[in-house]
C-alpha cells in the first residue's frame, strides 16, 4: 500500500510555506521606495510587494511582501522576494511566473494563477518606484490589447482564462464569451491561446 | 512534526468502525454472486438481504423499499434522472409534472444533475436559504404549484451542518401533489431518521459517512412510487439497479447502521459538548471570526468558522503540519475559483467564504483533541494575519486592530 505523500506540494514549496522569507513586518511601508498591490480579498487573493532600490544603479536591495492567499501564493512570493534581490529593476520586471514556479520545484496547473499575483505586484512596485522618482518614461505598462471587439475581451482576459484552466478554443469561449458574435477574432485568439499555454504550462 | 494526530474531517469521510472492519475481514472469503442458485450464491444472497433488513430497520422502512447503490452520489443522480423518465411518460402509468425544486446549498451531485436536467428541458427552481442555511418555507409555498413534480432538499448540510425540517417540507410538498426526496447522507447516523415520520418518497444514504466502506450507499424508494433505474440491464435489486452487488460493501453498510443504532443515542450529547467547548474556545482566543450555520438546528459534530483576513487553504495546510485534518470552503483548496456555494448562499461575504474552515468531529473525537486544536489554532491564525494584506495600514481590516 502507498503511504500518504509528505505534502500536497513540492518540498521547496513546503519549506517556503513553513518559513516564508521577507514578510513585511508591521503595517508601515514608508521606508520603501516602491509599493505594488494587486488582487483583492473578495477574489480570495491579494498581494502587496514593496521594494528598496539602490537609486544609483536601479538595483533592488530589498523586497518584502504581504499576502492574503493560499499556500502557493505565500511560497511563490517568498521565492520571488529572494530571487529579485540584487537584480536590476529591468531584470526583475521580466521575471516570469514560470521561472518562479520552476524555482519552487513545480506547481500544479490549477495553482499557477495563485503564483502570478506576486509577479504582478512586483511589476506594480517597480512602476511605482519609477513614478515616484520622476522616471515616468520608464513605467512599463503591461500592454493591453483588445482582441475580441464584440465582447471586449483583451489579451489579459485570454491569459487569465488559460491560467484558470482553458486549454482549447471552445473552453476559452466558454469562459470569456470571446468570438461568440462575429467570430473574426478567432485566429488571433487561437494564436494567443497557444502562446499563453506555452508560457505558463510549457505545452 | 506533530506528535498528535487529530481527524476533524468526518463530514468528508470516516474511518471504518472496528466492528465493521472485523465483519468485512471475516467475510473476505465470501465471493459468491448473490444471483447464483448454488451454495456460494446463497451465502452471498443471505448476507445482502440481511444487510437490507438492517438498513430498512434503521430508517423504519420496509426491506423492499431499499435499493443498494454505488454511492450517495449515485442515489441522488438516480432520483433526479428518474424524474426525466417520469415526465416523458416512459414510466408506464405515470406522468410527472415537469418542474423540479431544490436548494442552492445541495451537494454538487444534486446541483450539477439539476443543471443537466435543465439542459434537457426540465424547469429547475432553486430555493434560497437564510443566513443560517435554512430554507424559507414561504418561498417554497410560493414555488409549489401544479407544475412541480419533485422537490429535493437535503436533510443536513455537509459544510455548515444546518438541519432542515424535512417533515414539514414534505407535508407541504405532498399537499401540492409533488414527490419528495431528501439527501440524508450527512444526517443519517447522526440524528434520528424515520422515513415514515418524515413522510419522504426518496431518501439517500451513503456508507462511508457512518464508519462503513466507501463506494456503497442505499436509496429508499417508498412502495408504490414510480421508479426507473439509472443503471440498467440486470435483474439485481429487483431490476432497480443493475450490476453484481458489492457484497462486502453492502455487508459493511449493514453492520455500520447496526453500530450507529447502538452508539448514536449517547453520542450526540457528547459531541454537542465538544462543539460548545470548541466554539467558545475559538471565540475567546481569536478575534474577528464568524460562525457559519444554524446555532441550534445543526449537526452536533459540525462547526464552520470564517476567519477574517485569512485564506482557508493556508489554515488547512498549517493545521495539517500540526497533525490536524480539517476542510475548507476556500476556492484555492478545491481548485476552482469560486468559494463555497453554500456559504455564498447564506449571504456570507466572499472574503469570509474564502477564509472558512469546517471542523467535523466523530465517534472517537475527544476533549483532548479539542484542547490541542484550541492550543494550535490561535497562533496559526495570528501568523497568517501577520502576513496578510488585509491588515496593512489602510487595509480592509486594519481599523479593527
Ligand atoms: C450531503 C452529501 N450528499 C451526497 C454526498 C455524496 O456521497 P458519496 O460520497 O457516497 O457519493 C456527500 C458526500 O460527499 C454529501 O455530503
Ligand atoms: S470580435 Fe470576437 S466575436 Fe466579434
Amino acid at each position: 500500500m502507498l503511504q500518504a505523500g509528505e505534502w500536497a506540494y513540492s518540498e521547496t514549496l513546503k519549506e517556503h510555506f513553513m518559513n516564508p522569507k521577507n514578510i513585511l513586518q508591521g503595517e508601515n511601508t514608508d521606508d520603501f521606495d516602491g509599493v505594488g498591490m494587486e488582487g483583492n480579498l473578495q477574489c480570495g487573493d491579494q498581494m502587496m510587494v514593496v521594494i528598496k532600490v539602490d537609486k544609483e544603479h536601479d538595483v533592488i536591495t530589498d523586497c518584502q511582501w504581504k499576502t492574503y492567499g493560499c499556500a502557493s501564493a505565500i511560497a511563490s512570493t517568498s521565492v520571488l522576494s529572494e530571487m529579485v534581490k540584487g537584480r536590476t529593476l529591468d531584470a526583475a520586471f521580466h521575471i516570469s511566473p514560470k521561472e518562479v514556479a520552476q524555482e519552487l520545484g513545480g506547481l500544479p496547473d490549477h495553482k499557477i494563477h495563485c503564483s502570478v499575483l506576486g509577479d504582478k505586484a512586483l511589476r506594480a512596485a517597480i512602476n511605482n518606484y519609477y513614478t515616484r522618482n520622476g522616471k515616468e518614461d520608464k513605467v512599463k505598462q503591461d500592454q493591453v490589447k483588445v482582441i475580441c471587439q464584440c465582447m471586449s475581451i483583451t489579451d489579459h482576459d485570454i491569459e487569465d482564462a488559460v491560467l484558470e484552466g482553458a486549454r482549447t478554443y471552445f473552453e476559452l469561449q466558454e469562459r470569456t464569451k470571446l468570438g461568440t458574435v462575429c467570430g473574426q477574432c478567432k485566429d488571433e485568439a487561437e494564436v494567443l491561446l497557444e502562446k499563453f499555454k506555452h508560457i505558463h504550462f510549457g505545452v | 512534526m506533530a506528535d498528535m494526530k487529530v481527524y476533524f474531517d468526518h463530514n468528508a469521510t470516516t474511518p471504518l468502525h472496528p466492528e465493521v472492519k472485523k465483519e468485512m475481514i471475516a467475510a473476505m472469503e465470501m465471493f459468491g454472486n448473490p444471483s447464483s442458485m448454488h451454495s456460494y450464491g446463497r451465502e452471498a444472497r443471505a448476507n445482502v438481504e440481511d444487510a437490507r433488513r438492517k438498513v430498512a430497520g434503521f430508517i423504519g422502512a420496509d426491506e423492499r423499499e431499499i435499493i443498494f447503490v454505488g454511492s450517495g452520489s449515485e442515489a441522488n443522480n438516480t432520483v433526479l434522472s428518474l424524474f426525466v423518465c417520469g415526465t416523458s411518460q416512459c414510466i408506464a402509468g405515470s406522468k410527472m409534472r415537469s418542474t423540479i425544486i431544490t436548494t442552492k446549498i445541495e451537494h454538487p451531485c444534486v446541483l450539477e444533475t439539476s443543471e443537466c436536467l435543465a439542459h434537457r428541458g426540465v424547469r429547475v427552481k432553486y430555493l434560497d436559504v437564510d443566513q443560517y442555511g435554512k430554507i424559507d418555507l414561504d418561498q417554497l409555498a410560493g414555488m409549489l404549484g401544479d407544475d412541480v413534480g419533485l422537490v429535493s432538499v437535503m436533510m443536513a448540510n455537509n459544510e455548515i451542518g444546518t438541519l432542515q425540517d424535512i417533515e414539514a417540507i414534505t407535508r407541504m410538498v405532498h399537499n401540492s401533489g409533488a414527490l419528495m426526496h431528501t439527501d440524508a447522507v450527512q444526517a443519517i447516523g447522526k440524528v434520528p431518521v424515520d422515513v415514515r415520520e418524515l413522510g419522504v418518497d426518496f431518501l439517500t444514504i451513503s456508507a462511508h459517512k457512518i464508519y462503513g466502506p466507501k463506494g456503497v450507499g442505499a436509496l429508499f424508494v417508498k412502495k408504490g412510487i414510480p421508479y426507473c433505474p439509472l443503471i440498467r440491464g440486470g435483474h439485481q435489486e429487483l431490476g432497480r439497479r443493475a450490476g453484481t452487488e458489492n457484497t462486502l460493501g453492502i455487508l459493511g453498510l449493514g453492520r455500520a447502521v447496526e453500530m450507529r443504532a447502538l452508539e448514536m443515542p449517547e453520542e450526540e450529547e457528547r459531541l454537542l459538548h465538544l462543539k460548545q467547548v470548541l466554539r467558545k474556545g475559538i471565540e475567546e482566543r481569536i478575534d474577528d471570526i464568524h460562525f457559519n450555520g444554524h446555532p441550534t438546528d445543526s449537526l452536533a459534530s459540525t462547526l464552520n468558522v470564517s476567519f477574517t483576513g485569512v485564506e482557508g487553504e493556508a489554515i488547512l495546510l498549517y493545521l495539517d503540519l500540526e497533525g490536524i485534518a480539517v476542510s475548507t470552503g476556500s476556492a484555492c483548496a478545491s481548485g476552482s475559483l469560486d468559494p463555497s456555494h453554500v456559504l455564498l448562499a447564506t449571504g456570507v461575504d466572499a472574503e469570509l467564504a474564502h477564509g472558512s474552515i469546517r471542523f467535523s468531529m466523530g465517534r472517537e473525537s475527544s476533549m483532548q483533541e479539542v484542547e490541542y486544536l484550541l492550543d494550535v489554532l490561535p497562533p496559526i491564525i495570528q501568523r497568517i494575519r501577520n502576513m496578510s494584506t488585509a491588515y496593512i495600514k489602510g487595509g480592509l481590516h486594519a481599523a479593527s486592530r
